[in-house]
């Protein structure tokens, strides 16, 4: 693994859960940086890099909620999985639905996964340690160059 | 923390040619906690007859996820990827890449292909079980899998 921390994008808007993803993602020994927007546009802006998020870093992961103010989750995932550019970068469905279909839907537009968030905290927490530590210890990731602007060190 | 009782096994399809490593996966499998059943093929082409339902495959199961070795005879991994994550009925099943390479332009390409994630296979016996064991405690257990649906 590279020695630049593993950028994490977490889409929620629940202040709640996004409290707990935090929790549950400090917890663990695995160094991290997490970034949280909160609606489906900032996700888009967040990712292409436009203003406010002009020195955003690439996520080596996105967590993302389905149903999202100002852009839903379900439209933010097509555009992610449709942009040359954006396509690689895992998309991990993370949300309190439950619906089939939600489920066919996403997997269809090529959510990597689809979990479905715990009610009970403990169970939460298990959750969010589990996909780091498969995501960040098990899984390859592409490694990146640029990190921040356009103008960043490329090849 | 409570156990999960699986009433329905969960249909693997290991596409490997490699005897070793299936008989290690098959292991691996077997001490988990989930009920699984696994089908294995040994190149490309079967494994999308297997997938089509076609010649001998003609009742098989409908695999809940895909394990995937790259480097196969008569129908490259790639491609069986591609072909997979392009096919309307087929892209929605998760396809876990199970290789020896470590090499970036695998990595990237099989993400642009929309594999669902990507493993390198230790070469120690013990580091394989564990990751075996591992895809299978989020796979199985963490995430979900999309429902049969014809």
């Amino acid at each position: 693994m590279a020695n630049t921390e593993f950028v994490i994008l977490l889409v929620e808007d629940n202040s709640a859960d996004v409290r707990l993803t935090q929790e549950a993602l400090a917890s663990g020994k695995i160094r991290h940086e997490l970034h949280v927007v909160r609606n489906g546009e900032d996700a888009i802006s967040f990712l292409r890099q436009q203003v406010p998020y002009i020195e955003s870093p690439r996520p080596d992961m996105i967590l993302l909620d389905l149903n999202l103010p100002r852009k839903d989750g379900r439209e933010v995932l097509k555009e992610i999985k449709e942009d040359h550019n954006l396509k690689s970068i895992p998309v991990i469905i993370l949300t309190s639905s439950e619906a089939e279909e939600d489920i066919l839907k996403t997997y269809d537009l090529h959510a990597n996964g689809y979990i479905v968030k715990p009610v009970d905290i403990d169970q939460f927490f298990r959750v969010i340690r589990e996909i780091k530590e498969f995501w960040m210890s098990i899984v390859m990731l592409p490694a990146h160059e640029s990190k921040g602007s356009l103008s960043s060190d490329r090849d | 923390m409570t156990e999960k009782i699986n009433i329905k096994a969960i249909d693997i399809l290991l596409v490997e040619d490699n005897p070793g490593d299936v008989r290690l996966t098959r292991e691996a499998l077997k001490e988990g906690k989930v009920l699984n059943s696994l089908h294995v093929v040994g190149d490309g082409i079967e494994a999308l007859e297997f997938l089509r339902h076609e010649g001998e495959y003609a009742t098989a199961a409908h695999p809940d996820i895909i394990l995937l070795d790259l480097n196969l005879p008569r129908m490259d991994g790639r491609e069986l990827l591609a072909k997979i994550k392009t096919d309307p009925k087929l892209r929605r099943i998760p396809v876990v890449i199970l290789t020896t390479s470590k090499a970036e332009e695998d990595i990237i390409k099989t993400y642009d292909l929309h594999a669902n994630c990507y493993i390198t296979k230790p070469v120690d016996l013990d580091q394989f079980i564990t990751v075996v064991k591992s895809v299978e405690e989020f796979w199985f257990t963490i995430v979900k899998l999309p429902p049969d649906r014809k």
